[in-house]
């Protein structure tokens, strides 16, 4: 069922740059959440608002169907003119978008609705009211409730996975990526400042962190890599397919195994020597 | 005339080390005697250490180190350590990863960023961890998870609450993915030793940011917060780098996250030990 290294690089027989992949990642014509949303499921209706604070534009959530299947979806949005990406803050959610995030995955193991999180963020958002209204705490709690999340996850990255802001929306059974997105700790600028106090070596950095699907793929973090297409509506199609037939199957397991497998998939991660 | 250097004792605590690898500012000093920079006061080492470095005239509180720490909090001699042999590895070749493990290592004495183990306090058995600044600013990677992970899963099988020290930069840029990881897994762990009904205390010293703010630091039952301890997801530098802006005095202080109600409490250090033997007996069935 998974699709193995070799039959991905077979893709793309030669190694990728990681730096163009990065760039393609951020490209600014690129589909977003939300198109990704409106492509994949019918019937999809937003739900708005974390019920503590305020609604957080960089991160939609809602219900819909994934052929037929109900789920709830939860995605960054970047936003594709100025205006939009301005309101939609980038895609860097505050800690508002991260509760309503966890508001919408409680909701969907009350109903055992399959979760898809659409995952492209540069990072959660660095600032006075971010902070002040408890960033850290926002994404612990996230990372926390989804490991025992009694229902389906699984996340798509589909450009950017900035570290904590991604991975708040990530602890799921599969981690995807798009042939096109990349997934780090740390952003490449931040990393070239930090180690050769110079954020212009981003294309050094890049290839340090292994922050290609690729390289998630061989160092175990991620489930499978989607190859992209031209063919946008070829592509909707094999996606919609692919994750349903997975929905389908994560459903049958018994919700304590689903957990513990999740627990198990995070668990092993570490490289240590005893 | 009176020469700080006048007061250094010469000797050679760290051969073949660069000079600038051996001072370690905010920590309690090796040399005779510091200033401490909150007051200005000219401090002996020594009546710093014995005043559990916290300044006596203005009360500013020096790092600890993780052995420090856990001397402060557990009763004599009853610590035991868990894990020890575990050691960092460079999975991903990163550039100049493994000189920087090698100059931690000699540095702090340490195989890695936390200790973990078991200890009393005020007599309640307990897990207790404490992180090191000393050993690459605390910061998180595949062992430091591990060895967390492991002690809250030992601490579920064996019923013991955890009380543990943070300190940290964050995640550990140079383990890439797998330090992200980390995040995920000590928070999958704390959630099954939260779920088994035991108590989880942390208390948080200067600084705790990134990664582990944003997991284990912050999912304690209790969270203690030591007197001026930076505290935050994005530290400041970053938040003033993006924001191209100062930010105000006194943010993302302990205080200031006591008073935003992200803690439950502002304890100093000389109080440290007696507070969590106080929660524990509380937590506890006996009378």
């Amino acid at each position: 069922m998974e699709q193995t290294f070799s039959s991905f690089s077979s893709l793309g027989a030669k190694p990728r740059d990681p730096y163009t992949v990065l760039q393609n990642a951020r490209a600014s014509g690129r589909f977003t959440g939300l198109d990704l949303i409106r492509n994949l499921t019918t019937d999809f209706m937003e739900l708005h608002g974390d019920r503590r604070f305020a609604d957080d534009p960089a991160i939609v959530g809602g219900v819909g169907r994934l052929l037929g299947l109900p789920i709830t979806v939860i995605a960054h949005e970047k936003g594709h003119d100025l205006s939009e990406k301005a309101r939609r803050n980038f895609g860097s959610a505050h800690p508002e978008g991260y509760r309503k995030a966890l508001r919408l995955m409680k909701q969907a193991e009350k109903f055992h609705r399959p979760v898809l999180t659409i995952v492209d963020t540069a990072g959660a958002f660095c600032g006075i009211g971010a902070e002040a209204r408890g960033q850290g705490l926002a994404i612990a709690e996230n990372l926390m409730e989804m490991m025992t999340l009694s229902t389906p996850v699984l996340a798509l990255f589909i450009g950017e996975g900035g570290s904590g802001g991604a991975l708040a929306l990530a602890v799921a059974d599969q981690v995807w990526m798009l042939e096109n997105s990349v997934y780090s700790v740390i952003s490449p600028e931040g990393c070239a400042s930090i180690l050769w106090k110079d954020a212009g070596k981003v294309r050094d950095a890049c290839a340090c962190l292994r922050m290609t699907p690729e390289d998630l793929l061989r160092l175990g973090a991620v489930e499978r890599v989607i190859p992209e297409s031209s063919d946008l509506e070829g592509f909707y199609a094999m996606l919609r397919q692919e994750l349903s037939e997975t929905f389908h199957r994560l459903l049958s397991l018994p919700s304590p195994e689903l957990c513990q497998n999740r627990y198990g998939r995070f668990r092993k991660m570490g490289v240590f020597s005893e | 005339m009176l020469k700080k250097s006048n007061f250094k004792k010469s000797r050679n605590r760290l051969e073949g080390l660069a000079p600038d690898l051996q001072t370690d500012k905010p920590c309690i000093p090796q040399e005779l005697c510091t200033v401490c920079p909150g007051c200005k006061t000219m401090l002996f080492s020594h009546d710093l250490e014995e005043n559990q470095g916290i300044c006596p005239k203005c009360g500013r509180h020096f790092r600890l180190s993780a052995r420090q720490r856990l001397e402060l909090i557990c009763d004599e001699d009853s610590y035991e350590p868990w894990d020890e042999t575990l050691t960092p590895k460079d999975p991903l070749e990163f550039p100049g990863y493994g000189a920087k493990l090698k100059t931690s290592r000699l540095r702090s004495r340490e195989n890695e960023g936390v200790l973990t183990g078991k200890a009393l306090i005020h007599g309640s058995p307990c897990a207790v961890f404490a992180m090191d600044a000393g050993f690459m600013m605390g910061s998180m990677g595949s062992v430091v998870g591990e060895k967390i992970t492991r002690l809250f899963e030992r601490a579920t099988r064996e019923r013991l609450p955890v009380v543990g020290c943070t300190v940290s930069g964050g995640a550990r840029m140079q383990e890439g993915i797998y330090s992200l990881m980390q995040m995920a897994k000590t928070s999958g762990a704390v959630k099954l030793h939260s779920d088994a009904g035991l108590l989880y205390i942390t208390v948080l010293t200067d600084p705790t940011t990134g990664g582990v703010t944003a997991s284990f630091a912050m999912e304690g039952d209790i969270i203690l917060a030591e007197p001026g301890a930076l505290i935050a997801f994005a530290g400041p530098r970053v938040i003033e780098q993006t924001l191209r802006q100062k930010l105000p005095k006194g943010f993302q202080t302990a205080e200031f996250l006591l008073e935003k109600g992200f803690v439950d409490a502002v304890v100093p250090r000389d109080q440290l030990k007696d507070t969590l033997g106080r929660l524990l007996r509380l937590h506890t069935q006996e009378v």
